[in-house]
């Protein structure tokens, strides 16, 4: 049988002092993924093996990991797009690591709440009188803004973020900018604020390689360069029109 | 132990359990409400949906066609009162979740665009491109941030429901991260934990669909109700089952044979493509059986032929699709058939409920994929899912609130004290304990085989008895089942273990449903009882937990308007 090498960083805080590289030998087929070499290590030789995963379609945004050192979902990396017959696997940098490839994102769940991404409006309008009407070009303004499924790979590429965890980050402020585009949303003034207060939006140097890790195609580094630009206009704006000039 | 308490639990937070928890609070925004999911809200299975919501929205629409098209396909076992309800209470769900900000795909006219889907005479499916599970989901979690009085608690996994004499108190939950068993109170409790795929071998469902809140509900009393509905869709992917959406049919997609057929004339020659779950999954079938089908590496499968849309359409109706056909088989969908095969999909049945999520047993309540509140009956229309998860969520968060509000916090005593303790022992000092046994993967894949064996698209009498006396075995071998893993943090292995012991309860349920049903009906096709009988079995089947093999009984349907007549398309 043709056969592969796994090699997973493994980390138990209850026994381990530090991380350490553990090899598994796992077939190799040309139709399988990382995750589904994770999963026949957890399931036929060693059990306590421990990483997210659920729907193995590169949407749920639960497997990511650092695979031959990029960024990567594991449902979505095949193995035989990998160089050599060793692969390594581990977890996401620029996180805490919880177990072995299992990190802590509670950072980012903290920091999407501070964008609030929700509809603001000054006022609701009752749900008797319909959708409120969206054009397709409308849609297109925000639309890859909205696939962002928070697999936190954007994260793990940032070397701002790296530096800086005070950094909001690429995909918070690619959601910040999903609503600030959102014909729907009237929230803009309350946002713009919270995006450039945060520190590291000025320290980007638009690298890039949030949008190149991106599972899905959102573009965060072009969210921050339109939040850049917009924020400077909005500041200047309350300044001429201290009264809210629109 | 450490407890908590709240005056609301929410088990879950796919779609059902986050609508529910914004219904709490906006119908009382002093309640404090707790979301408990054993993973992060967005990463639930509602994310995978793919094709769109139903809700009559145009005037070339109305209420009573949607009543009726979901009737039908129910093959009339749905509860016709609950199915108005539901398609009443539709349209305002799908106007709130676009108020909210989910980015439908819009005509140019800015109205939210619908298409057409399997079973639903005219377009009344609200879609955003092909994604309407994920933008859905992310929408409602996102819009739950903005309520300070909805706690979560992610990543903790619930392991029982705590009774006080027939009464609700609370849930055990293992947080994850650290491995302790917590109590945590509460006057109601909504379970909104999904479906049960993953009893299956060849699913579309996710990882984490294991049907744990049916199991807990079953085990607290509460009846499942026509768990031998076990929707197969026609579309997944050959080897891993991943979903191709209905929506591709919706768009003007083509199933063929090996000899380039569309075969669904001598099936459904109304409907063709767009015909119901049910039927176009046993077609497949029976091309396969007849050596129509083609033969791969990993069994037989048909073509679904999308090449006659052209790139443009499927760029912009069906990028998810095409993602996954390029990724997943290295296929342009543009240019060539995607191989699909039919495969579970979803569950009909489950905790039984009224129209307003409630168990019957006080303080308990179910939404969801979950719950079997009888709309979808013995098949679900595509895209009736997820507007069932809004409408109900919203429902059972009403129902739960109310009640709450009327009733004393609950206290740390007894009996849910003691309760408590014999749940850590099971766990910590039974289980987790065991040195030497099988590996619980093991069982699973048995489980897993055995179920699609015996318990499938076609059953008769042997294959269901052989599907019962195999469940029931495996669930002596459990007893002995061991978790390597011996780590309190983040032990994923004792969750699965768990799971498993969620997974058999459930898997259980079918065959033994299915035995008591001598009909086919809807996904419930018997090779040994091919006609339906509504003489006999125009009735729901009730699973009650009891010492050794479940008990079943049956619950009359609703009928309202609609005659039951018979299911042709």
């Amino acid at each position: 049988m043709d056969t592969a090498t796994i090699r997973v960083t493994r980390y138990r805080p209850e026994k381990d002092s530090k991380p350490y590289f553990q090899d598994y030998k796992v077939p190799y087929r040309k139709d399988m993924v990382v995750l589904d070499a994770l999963n026949y290590i957890k399931a036929n030789i060693d059990g306590s093996l421990t990483y997210r995963w659920s729907c193995r379609m590169g949407v749920c945004g639960s497997c990511g990991a650092n695979v031959d050192g990029t960024p990567k979902l594991t449902c979505a990396s095949f193995l035989h797009e990998f160089k050599g017959r060793t692969i390594t696997v581990e977890p996401l940098p620029n996180f805490p690591v919880v177990k072995d490839l299992v990190v802590n994102m509670e950072d980012f769940m903290e920091k999407l709440v501070k964008i609030k991404p929700w509809i603001i409006r000054e006022k609701e309008t009752p749900l008797e009188q319909g959708e409120y009407k969206q054009s397709p070009e409308e849609l297109e303004r925000y639309q890859q803004f909205s696939s962002c499924i928070n697999c936190m790979l954007c994260y793990s590429a940032c070397p701002i973020y790296g530096l800086n965890e005070k950094f909001l980050g690429p995909a918070a402020i690619a959601l910040a900018y999903r609503y600030i585009e959102d014909s729907r949303d009237q929230g803009k003034s309350l946002r713009f604020p919270i995006v450039h207060e945060m520190e590291g939006v000025w320290e980007c140097t638009l690298v890039g390689e949030c949008s190149v890790v991106c599972p899905k195609g959102v573009d965060p580094m072009l969210a921050i360069q339109k939040t850049k630009i917009l924020g400077a206009t909005n500041a200047l704006r309350s300044i001429l029109m201290p009264r809210g000039g629109r | 132990m450490e407890h908590l308490s709240h005056d609301i639990v929410i088990v879950g937070g796919g779609a059902a359990g986050l609508r529910a928890a914004i219904a709490t609070v906006e119908l009382q925004p002093k309640l404090d409400v707790a979301v408990v999911s054993k993973v992060y809200p967005m990463r639930s299975h509602t994310v995978s949906a793919e094709g769109g919501m139903a809700a009559v929205l145009r005037d070339y629409d109305s209420l009573d066609s949607h009543a009726y098209d979901t009737i039908k396909g129910s093959d009339f076992l749905a509860d016709q009162d609950t199915v108005e309800f539901f398609v009443k209470e539709a349209p305002r769900e799908a106007i709130q979740l676009e108020h909210w900000g989910c980015p439908f795909s819009r005509d140019p006219d800015g109205r939210i665009s619908s298409r057409a889907f399997g079973g639903m005479s005219v377009k009344r499916t609200l879609y955003a491109t092909d994604k309407i599970g994920f933008h859905l989901l992310h929408t409602l979690f996102q819009t739950t941030l903005k309520y300070e009085n909805i706690h979560r608690y992610d990543e903790w996994f619930v392991t029982s429901l705590l009774l006080d004499n027939g009464r609700i108190d609370g849930v055990t939950a293992i947080e994850i991260r650290t491995g302790e068993l917590v109590t945590i109170l509460a006057k109601a409790v909504i379970i909104a934990t999904g479906g049960c795929g993953r009893i299956f071998q060849f699913t579309t469902n996710g990882w984490i669909k294991t049907g744990d809140g049916m199991a807990m509900a079953y085990r607290a009393g509460v009846p499942l109700k026509d768990m031998e509905m076990v929707q197969y869709h026609p579309t997944l992917l050959p080897n891993t089952g991943i979903l191709i959406t209905e929506a591709a049919r919706g768009e003007g997609g083509h199933l063929l044979n090996k000899d380039g057929e569309r075969f669904l004339k001598r099936y459904v020659p109304g409907k063709m493509e767009l015909g119901p779950r049910d039927i176009l999954s046993r077609a497949e079938m029976t091309e396969i059986k007849e050596g129509r089908a083609f033969e791969g590496p990993y069994g037989a499968y048909v073509h679904l032929d999308l090449t006659h849309l052209g790139e443009e359409v499927i760029e912009e109706k069906l990028p998810f699709v095409k993602e996954l056909a390029e990724r997943y088989l290295g296929i342009d969908p543009a240019n060539e058939p995607i191989p699909v095969r039919p495969g579970q999909h979803y569950q009909m049945g489950g905790v039984h409920t009224d129209v307003h999520g409630f168990t019957g047993m006080p303080g308990l309540y179910a939404a969801g994929e979950v719950a079997c509140v009888s709309m979808n009956g013995a098949n679900r229309l595509g895209s009736n899912s997820l507007t069932e998860c809004l409408v109900f969520g919203a429902e059972a968060g009403k129902a739960a609130a109310q009640y709450a509000l009327k009733e004393n916090s609950r206290s740390f005593g007894n009996p849910v004290q003691g309760l408590a303790m014999t749940e850590e022992k099971r766990i910590f000092d039974e289980l987790m304990k065991h040195e030497q046994g099988e590996r619980i993967s093991t069982i699973r894949t048995e489980m897993q085989t055995s179920m699609e064996n015996h318990v499938g698209i076609y059953r008769d009498e042997s294959s269901l008895k052989e599907g019962c006396r195999i469940i029931g075995h495996l669930k002596e071998r459990l007893k002995n089942g061991i978790v390597e893993d011996k780590d309190r943090v983040y032990n994923t292995e004792l969750v699965s273990a768990l799971e498993m012991d969620f997974m058999l309860d459930i898997a259980e349920t079918i065959p033994y449903s299915a035995l008591a049903r001598q009909e086919s009906r809807g996904a419930h096709s018997r090779t040994d009882f091919p006609k339906r009988d509504d003489l006999r079995f125009l009735k729901h089947s009730m699973a009650y937990s009891s010492v050794g093999p479940p008990r079943i009984d049956f619950s009359p349907v609703t009928i309202t308007r609609w005659k039951p007549e018979e299911r042709v398309y």
